[in-house]
C-alpha cells in the first residue's frame, strides 16, 4: 500500500463507537480507516456521550477508501485476540488494536512476535478480561424470588470490564431451563426461559437481598475447608476480596480463619496424642530430635539445628533460663546459642549482673537459623538474618516447652519480642512489660528484656541508654532469682 | 432416634467430605441445557472444557462441586479414616432424594459447577452404591440436569452397579488409598488390593467400549466421559516418593486413569491409635503433583522423576523436581532458548509450557536475546543459568557448587505451604 498524503488527513479522526464494547463497530471504521491508508497517530475513538460534543462539531468526515484500494489482511489471531482486548476498560484499547492491525499490513507475521510491546500489550488485556469473564461466570450469585410458576432468579454483580453481553450466552447455555436476570451497573440481561433481552443499568437495591438458601451454602462452605491447612494467600489470589461483598460466603471467611488458628494451636497441643508422637524425655534426645524437625519450613533451609545448652544437672541447676530468638550465623557454624557478637555482649552483662552461667540454661525460641542469602560485591554471600514469623516460632515453641517440662526452671528470662512470643503465645511489646515478672502456667516467672542484638545495632548515646537499662533488667533478674532460691 | 436438620446433616457431611482432594470438574463433554430442548424445557446445567472453581476456601482450594457423603456411618474400619467404624463422630445420612434436591438449588443459584458424592459404606458395598447411583439417576432424569456427576464407587459392589454408575457420573472415581499393599493391609484391613484395581478395570473396560459404541452408533449411550481417576494417602504408610510415583505412572498405564490425586495425610480429630503418624509436610504434597505435572505435561518418563529424588527415594522438599532433576543432570545445560527443540526446552527449570510455546514463537521472528526471554517468563533470574541466548551465557553449571543456594533461596510460597 503506498501511503499518500493529503490535506484531509492533516489532523486526527475522531471515530465515534455505538457502545464500550462495540468491536463490530470498530471493525468496520477500521477497515474502512486503513484501506483509505489513514496512520494510527492520526485516528482517536469515541464512546458516545464521552466528551465527544465538539470533537464531532469539529465536522470531520471520515475518510473514503479508494476505490482500488486493496482489501487489508487480517490473520485470524488477531481477531480473536481483539474482541475480547476491546472489551477491556483500558481507555487505549481501541487505538492499540487499530495501530496493531496497520502493522500487521507490513508484517503478517507480527502477531507471533510475543516479545514485542503491542503484541505483548494486546496478551495482556485479553487475559485480563478473559479472568473477568471467568470470574463473572464463577462469582455470580442468584437469589430466588417467588415460586412454582413465578419462580425467578436474579443476581447483582459488578463486572470490572465490559464484559456483560459477551457472557450472556454462557449464562442462557447453562441457565435455560430457569428465568433469570443479571443486573449490573453497565446494564441488564433478562431470560425468560426462551428469549434473552437486555435492559438498562441497574442498581444493588433492585436485587433481592437474601435468599434462604444461602444459609445453607453458607454451612457448606464453612464446613468443607480444612482448617489444618490454612493458605489465605491462595485464596485472596483466586477470590479477591473486591468479589467478596456480593458472595454470601464470604462473610464468613474472617471468623473461619480465626478459628482455623484456634483450632490448630488446640491439635498443635493434644499433638502428643493425636499424632501418637511423643515429645523426646530427656534435654539430649530433644538436641538430637531437633536436627530432623521439619515441623517448619525453616527447618528445610538446610542449616543444622542448635540446640539449648547450660547446665541440666538437677542438683546444680540454678534455676534460670534465658531463652533468646534464633541461632545466628556463627551459631549455626559452631552449633552452639550466643557465640556470636550479641552473645559475647550478653555474657559480659550477666556477669556484671552476677548471674552465674555455670548454672543456667542458654537456648532460643527458635531452632534454625533463618536467613536470606545476600550477594557480596566481589562474589561469596552473606546469610543475612530474618525475623521468624509468628507462626514458625508458634510451631517451635513445642521444643522450648519440652527444655522447661525437663529442667523446670524458677525464672525464665525472654530476650526481645520473639522469645516473649515463644512463652506467651501472643504477641507483647517489650518496652511495656520489662522489668516486671509474669506468671507462667508451669508456676515460674518470666521476666522479659530487650536482645542484646538490639543494642548492638544503637548508636553511642542511646546505645549507652539503652545497655543501662538492659543492665538494670538484668540486676533485678539476679535479685529475683537469689529471693525465688532463697 | 430423631434425625439431626437438613442443615446439621449438611455440616456433618461436608465436613467428613473434605479429606477427599480429588474435586476438579474438568475434563468432561461440552454439554448446555438448551441441547435438545424444544421450547419450554426445563433442562438446568451446563459442562464446560475446565470447571469453575465457584468459590475459594481459606484452605486456598477451589470449591467446585457440592462435595458431600451420602453418609458417613460405615462398617469399614480404616484407620487413616475419620468415618471408619471405630471413630466416635457424629453419623449423619442424607436420602438420594436430599442429595438430588440439595444439588440443584445450590446449582440454580450459580454456588457449583456439580455433585461429587461418595459415602460411608451401610448394610453392604452393593446396597450403598445403588444410593449413590439413585442421587445420580434422580438429577439426570427428573430434573433434567446437564451438570457435573462424579460419583466415587464402591470397589467392593456388583460390578453391573459399578458400570451402571459411569452412564450417570461425567466421572468415576476409585481410590487406591495407600501406595503400598503393606500398607494397605495394615490400615484398611477390609479393603483389598485386588479388588480395586479390578473395579478400575471394569471401568477402563466400560470407558472402552462405549467410546468404540460412540464411533458406530450415534445414540450410544455416554460413559463417564470424563473418565476414571483416584487418590493416594501421602505420609501414612512407609511408601517413599519414589515408590508413589511407580505406582501412579502403573495406575495411569494400566487403568488410563485421567487423574492421581495426593492427598497429604491430615490429622483427623478421633484418630486411630494404631497410627504411628506424623503428619507429612504439605510441601510433600506439592511435589508430588509436580511430579505428577512432569510426566504428564513435560514428558518426563517416571524413571526420571525418580531420578530427581535422592538415595533415600523422596523429592527435595527444598526445591521442585524439575530443578532436582536438573541439579544432577548439570551436562545437559545450558539450552539455547534460539535452537532447542521443544522438548529440551522442557526441561529447564522455571520454562512452563507456556513460556516455552511464546519462545517457539517468537524465536521465528527474532533472534533471541536475555531481555526478550525475560519478557515471556516469569523470572529470568532463575533461568539465567540454564540457558544460552544470543547475548548471554552463563558459567558452565557443572562448576557450580552454589548452584542450589543461588536460585532456590528459602521463598515466600514455601512458607506458604507450609503455614499450615
Ligand atoms: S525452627 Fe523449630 S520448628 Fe522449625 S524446623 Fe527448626 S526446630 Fe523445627
Amino acid at each position: 500500500m503506498t501511503p499518500f498524503r493529503d490535506a484531509r488527513i492533516a489532523d486526527a479522526f475522531a471515530v465515534p463507537l455505538a457502545a464500550p464494547d462495540d468491536f463490530a463497530g470498530w471493525r468496520g471504521q477500521a477497515r474502512r480507516l486503513l484501506m483509505a491508508d489513514v496512520p494510527p497517530d492520526r485516528v482517536t475513538w469515541h464512546m458516545p456521550g464521552e466528551g465527544g460534543g465538539d470533537l464531532f462539531a469539529s465536522g470531520r468526515r471520515l475518510p473514503v477508501p479508494r476505490a482500488d484500494a486493496p482489501q487489508p489482511r487480517v490473520p485470524r489471531a488477531f481477531l480473536d485476540l481483539a474482541a475480547k482486548a476491546a472489551l477491556h476498560r483500558d481507555e487505549g484499547r481501541f487505538a492499540l488494536l487499530y495501530r496493531l492491525l496497520w502493522r500487521l499490513q507490513q508484517r503478517p507475521g507480527l502477531m507471533e512476535d510475543e516479545a514485542d510491546a503491542d503484541v505483548r500489550q494486546l496478551h495482556r488485556l485479553t487475559r485480563t478480561v478473559r479472568r473477568d469473564m471467568h470470574k463473572m461466570r464463577a462469582f455470580v450469585r442468584f437469589r430466588q424470588i417467588g415460586s412454582g410458576e413465578d419462580e425467578r432468579y436474579i443476581a447483582w454483580f459488578e463486572p470490572e470490564h465490559h464484559i456483560l453481553r459477551a457472557n450472556a450466552e454462557f449464562f442462557v447455555n447453562r441457565f435455560a431451563g430457569m428465568r433469570w436476570a443479571i443486573l449490573t451497573p453497565q446494564g441488564s440481561l433478562h431470560w425468560d426461559g426462551a428469549v434473552l433481552s437486555e435492559g438498562p443499568p441497574a442498581s444493588r437495591a433492585d436485587a433481592p437481598a437474601q435468599d434462604a438458601a444461602e444459609e445453607l451454602w453458607r454451612r457448606y462452605y464453612g464446613s468443607i475447608f480444612n482448617p489444618a491447612r490454612l493458605k489465605v494467600g491462595a485464596m485472596l489470589k483466586e477470590m479477591p476480596r473486591r468479589y467478596w461483598k456480593n458472595l454470601p460466603e464470604a462473610a464468613l471467611i474472617p471468623e473461619l480463619i480465626a478459628g482455623a488458628q484456634a483450632r490448630e494451636a488446640a491439635m498443635v497441643d493434644q499433638g502428643g496424642t493425636m499424632f501418637g508422637e511423643e515429645r523426646p524425655g530427656s534435654l539430649p534426645e530433644i538436641a538430637q530430635a531437633i536436627m530432623a524437625c521439619r515441623r517448619c519450613p525453616i527447618g528445610c533451609n538446610g542449616t543444622r539445628a542448635v540446640p539449648g545448652e547450660g547446665q541440666s544437672d538437677p542438683a546444680r541447676f540454678g534455676g534460670l533460663i534465658i531463652v533468646g530468638e534464633q541461632p545466628g550465623d556463627s551459631e549455626e557454624e559452631q552449633g552452639r546459642p550466643f557465640v556470636g557478637p550479641a552473645g559475647r555482649l550478653l555474657r559480659a552483662h550477666l556477669e556484671d549482673a552476677g548471674l552465674d552461667l555455670s548454672r543456667a540454661w542458654l537456648t532460643n525460641a527458635v531452632k534454625h537459623f533463618k536467613f536470606v542469602p545476600k550477594p557480596m560485591r566481589g562474589g561469596g554471600k552473606r546469610r543475612l538474618h530474618q525475623n521468624p514469623t509468628a507462626k514458625e516460632i508458634d510451631i517451635c515453641r513445642w521444643w522450648l516447652e519440652g527444655e522447661r517440662a525437663l529442667l523446670r526452671p524458677r525464672l525464665v528470662l525472654a530476650l526481645g519480642a520473639s522469645a516473649a512470643r515463644s512463652l506467651l503465645g501472643k504477641t507483647v511489646s517489650v518496652q511495656q512489660v520489662r522489668g516486671q515478672p509474669m506468671p507462667l502456667d508451669d508456676g515460674s516467672e518470666l521476666w522479659i528484656t530487650t536482645h542484646p542484638s538490639y543494642l548492638l545495632r544503637l548508636n553511642d548515646g542511646p546505645r549507652a541508654q539503652e545497655e543501662g537499662r538492659f543492665a538494670g533488667d538484668l540486676r533485678a533478674v539476679a535479685a529475683r532469682l537469689a529471693e525465688l532460691a532463697g | 432416634m430423631s434425625q439431626p436438620s437438613l442443615i446439621e446433616r449438611l455440616g456433618i457431611l461436608a465436613d467428613a467430605a473434605k479429606y477427599d482432594a480429588s474435586c476438579a470438574s474438568s475434563g468432561t463433554t461440552r454439554r448446555t441445557s438448551k441441547d435438545g430442548a424444544k421450547g419450554g424445557g426445563k433442562a438446568i446445567g451446563s459442562t464446560e472444557g475446565m470447571g469453575i472453581c465457584h468459590a475459594y476456601a481459606p484452605d486456598g482450594r477451589c470449591i467446585s462441586l457440592l462435595k458431600i457423603l451420602l453418609t458417613n456411618h460405615c462398617v469399614f474400619d480404616c484407620h487413616y479414616c475419620i468415618n471408619r467404624k471405630s471413630s466416635n463422630v457424629r453419623r449423619a445420612r442424607f436420602t438420594p432424594q436430599e442429595v438430588a434436591d440439595l444439588t440443584m438449588a445450590f446449582y440454580k443459584r450459580n454456588y457449583i459447577e456439580g455433585l461429587f458424592l461418595s459415602s460411608g459404606i451401610v448394610k453392604s458395598s452393593s446396597h450403598t452404591m445403588e444410593q449413590l447411583i439413585e442421587a445420580a439417576r434422580i438429577l439426570r432424569e427428573e430434573h433434567e440436569f446437564r451438570g457435573y456427576i462424579h460419583l466415587k464407587t464402591i470397589p467392593e459392589a456388583d460390578s453391573e452397579l459399578v458400570t451402571r454408575a459411569g452412564l450417570y457420573a461425567d466421572r468415576v472415581s476409585i481410590n487406591v488409598e495407600l501406595p503400598t499393599l503393606a500398607g494397605l493391609t495394615r490400615l484398611a484391613p477390609d479393603k483389598n488390593a485386588a479388588t480395586i484395581e479390578g473395579a478400575m478395570d471394569t471401568v477402563k473396560a466400560a470407558i472402552v467400549e462405549a467410546k468404540d459404541a460412540c464411533k458406530r452408533f450415534k445414540s450410544a449411550p455416554r460413559f463417564a466421559p470424563a473418565g476414571q481417576s483416584t487418590q493416594m494417602i501421602v505420609g501414612a504408610d512407609g511408601a517413599s516418593d519414589a515408590d508413589i510415583v511407580g505406582k501412579a505412572s502403573r495406575l495411569y498405564g494400566d487403568y488410563r486413569l485421567r487423574r492421581v490425586y495426593y492427598s497429604a495425610f491430615s490429622p483427623i480429630p478421633d484418630a486411630s491409635a494404631v497410627l504411628p503418624l506424623q503428619r507429612p509436610p504439605l510441601i510433600r504434597e506439592h511435589r508430588l503433583y509436580q511430579s505428577d505435572w512432569l510426566m504428564r505435561f513435560y514428558g518426563f518418563a517416571p524413571e526420571e522423576v525418580q531420578q530427581a529424588a535422592g538415595t533415600d527415594g523422596m523429592l527435595p522438599l527444598d526445591i521442585d523436581p524439575k530443578l532436582a532433576w536438573a541439579l544432577k543432570f548439570r551436562d545437559q545445560f545450558p539450552v539455547d532458548v534460539n535452537r532447542a527443540p521443544r522438548e529440551t526446552l522442557l526441561r529447564v527449570p522455571g520454562l512452563g509450557t507456556r513460556a516455552v510455546g511464546a519462545i517457539l514463537s517468537a524465536r521465528r521472528h527474532r533472534t533471541l536475546r536475555l531481555d526478550d526471554v525475560a519478557r515471556l517468563t516469569v523470572s529470568i533470574a532463575k533461568l539465567r543459568p540454564f540457558i544460552v541466548t544470543a547475548d548471554w551465557r552463563p558459567t558452565l553449571l557443572t562448576e557450580r557448587a552454589d548452584l542450589k543456594t543461588l536460585i532456590a533461596p528459602p521463598k515466600a510460597q514455601q512458607l506458604e505451604l507450609f503455614a499450615a
